[in-house]
């Protein structure tokens, strides 16, 4: 396939360090959406502040970069006001769940069909490496240099408890997994969560001698196991991919079509 | 739609003018005085098949309105002072990024939760000014509910002429209060529609790239033409960019587009002004009591006049000028400390002076308010 095709050249060289993790999450998003077949006139990019959010941007569709912690809400009018269209909202875990938690859960809720991209490298990137609420106790941030006391919250636990009828995770060293959950998120109709961990060699690695991107792509690999995985009951630290929640129930789109047909029915 | 007799709440009026305008997509988050507006548009949006949401938040109404917008929709939401300044932020997005909204407040006591239920003028300066950095900004105002139907339908053609959000402000007295309104019948007032580009794919488009007239055609999100939409500052594309002379040339181009447009977007009523030695300027629910005084001063042969302003932002000053420039004595009627008789001061000069007439205690000014101070300025005593 073409990469190129969904990528808008004017827009390049893009704002990544080195070593970032969100380029991969690009690279394997554009092929999601070309296996789906999807046209570019049909795909929304809705996406907040931060790193994460820039990749909207970069992208060959109509991109939406708004405010922080936001992108789902603005989303929500998106989707609601024209449901053919296939909206993705990637988002950094601040954005995603500190500013725009209460988005997050609601959106989750209402089982909107939208996409949220969770693009977790465990920092505020842009800002210069403060802790976000997925860094976790006991590392380390420009705002949290005597080690962070704040509790992470689970991704994964967090959009079932709120709702998500679609709920993944997986990590940019899983790309091919990476690639095929975005499928399937993007195909599920309701609303669909995955969570990716993406590395922050700048900021996040830095501060917690995590090494290298590739240091860091390592982690991922060796800390990570499938779903269901007998490894995790031997070892709690280890973190599961794959598909965690994946379930039908009325979509809000639909369930509005439904009540206009209520209220215009005489 | 016939030409219909009815007894309804400001806020139903303002509902009623929103649908006639052609509104499609409604969010909103309940708050008093504005949630009838809401009550009122989820019974009347989904039975034209059109779209209601009730949001999580203010935050993500102001939001998802704007998202709907892209998509080639007439929007609104509505809230009252709280949820006005929790709006702030995304308001700023839609100057930036140019995006025809309508945002009404319903105005309420303030600071804070103030007061719910009682009425106050005391928003008009955060109207202005309330999201950061230097903008401009429409706010639009009425005093009565035929004027609160005409000024929601006129905000509906400013937002989509200019491609700006445009602010309804009015107060708890002219939403909660309950009079006649004639709906008037389809094309009675004209609408203003949307603008599109005629370019088709695979032409070049720039959704920031002003015509000749100054206008602006969009293309809907779903539609052949793909662009990027943001807050930063940015180019014809939508593109980011921090190059100077394009900052200066959009910082510009933002705020011109409305002061170079003031008389285009003024709305206001005379009453006697044209021998009169004493203007009163009052706007919203405070013009009521205002003209009562003028009728009942000039039933005893006071030549005293009356200008009601309809526009609020972009203060018409050249309107406040001329209307005031025989008069002996300027009196602004409003319900807070002063916020539009400073923008009155500015228009009519220093060589008069200009007076507030006033209350701040969240009860509604009324006639023996106003002739109370009236005689003190006049140097009738107390």
């Amino acid at each position: 396939m073409d990469v190129k095709y969904y990528l808008r050249e004017r827009f390049f060289p893009h704002m990544w360090c080195a070593g970032c993790g969100h380029g991969i999450v690009l690279n394997a998003l554009v092929r999601a959406v070309d296996g789906l077949g999807i046209k570019k006139r049909d795909m929304v990019m809705v996406s907040g502040i931060g790193c994460s959010s820039r990749i909207s941007g970069y992208v060959d569709f109509h991109s939406l970069h708004t405010l922080h912690g936001r992108a789902l809400a603005f989303a929500t009018g998106v989707k609601l006001s024209k449901p053919s269209l296939n909206v993705i909202v990637p988002m950094g875990d601040g954005d995603a769940l500190a500013i725009g938690g209460n988005h997050f859960i609601h959106a989750a809720r209402r089982n909107i069909n939208i996409t949220a991209l969770v693009m977790n490298n465990r920092t505020y990137g842009m800002t210069g490496g403060q802790f976000s609420p997925l860094s976790g106790v006991g590392t380390k941030a420009t705002t949290a240099p005597y080690s962070n006391i704040d509790r992470e919250f689970d991704t994964v636990e967090l959009a079932t408890g709120a709702g998500a009828t679609f709920v993944a995770r997986t990590t940019v060293y899983h790309v091919k997994q990476l690639q095929s959950l975005l499928k399937k998120a993007i195909s599920h109709n309701g609303f669909s969560v995955l969570e990716v961990l993406s590395q922050c060699p700048t900021y996040f690695g830095r501060k917690n001698r995590k090494g290298s991107a590739v240091d860091m792509l390592n982690s991922f690999k060796d800390g990570t196991v499938p779903v269901g995985s007998k490894k995790k009951q031997d070892n709690p630290e280890l973190i599961e991919r794959g598909v965690f929640v994946d379930k039908i129930l009325p979509e809000y789109c639909e369930a509005y079509a439904e009540l206009v047909e209520r209220a215009t029915a005489k | 739609m016939s030409k219909k007799i009815t007894f309804v709440q400001g806020n139903e009026a303002c509902a009623l003018g929103a649908m006639y305008a052609g509104l499609d997509f409604y969010a909103g988050y309940p708050i008093t005085p504005s949630t009838e507006i809401a009550e009122t548009l989820a019974v009347m949006l989904p039975a034209a098949g059109k779209k209601f949401i009730q949001m999580e938040d203010e935050i993500s109404s102001m939001c998802a309105i704007i998202g709907a917008s892209l998509t080639g929709n007439k929007v609104m939401t509505a809230t009252s002072g709280p949820g006005f300044s929790l709006k702030q932020e995304a308001l700023g997005y839609a100057v930036m990024a140019e995006i025809p909204c309508v945002v009404v407040n319903v105005q309420r006591g303030g600071p804070s939760t103030g007061n719910p239920t009682h009425v106050s003028q005391g928003d008009v300066n955060q109207a202005r000014w309330g999201t950061h950095g230097d903008h401009s900004i429409v706010a639009l105002s009425a005093s009565n509910h035929q004027d609160v139907f005409k000024m929601t339908v006129e905000a509906f053609n400013i937002a989509e002429t200019y491609r700006t959000p445009v602010i309804l402000l009015f107060d708890e007295v002219i939403g909660h209060m309950r009079e006649k309104l004639i709906v008037p019948e389809e094309g009675e007032i004209p609408l203003v529609a949307r603008l599109r580009t005629s370019l088709k794919e695979g032409v070049n488009y720039h959704p920031y790239l002003p015509r000749e007239d100054g206008r602006l055609p969009m293309s809907d999100f779903g539609d052949v033409h793909r662009f990027n939409v943001t807050g930063l500052y940015h180019d014809m594309w939508g593109f980011p960019t921090d190059k100077p002379e394009l900052v200066q040339e959009l910082l510009r181009h933002l705020i011109d587009k409305i002061e170079n447009n003031v008389h285009k977007m003024t709305f206001y009523k005379s009453y006697f002004l044209e021998d009169a030695s004493t203007i009163l300027i009052s706007y919203g629910s405070a013009a009521r009591s205002a003209l009562s005084v003028v009728k009942q001063r000039r039933n005893r042969g006071e030549s005293i006049g009356l200008l009601e302003l309809n526009t609020i932002w972009p203060f018409p000053a050249e309107l406040v000028r001329e209307c005031t420039q025989h008069a002996d004595l300027v009196a602004v009627v409003e319900m807070n400390v002063g916020q539009l008789t400073q923008s009155v001061k500015l228009a009519v000069g220093t060589q008069k002076r200009v007076h507030l007439i006033n209350r701040l205690d969240g009860q509604m000014i009324i006639d023996k308010d106003i002739k109370r101070i009236l005689r003190i300025l006049q140097g009738r005593g107390i």
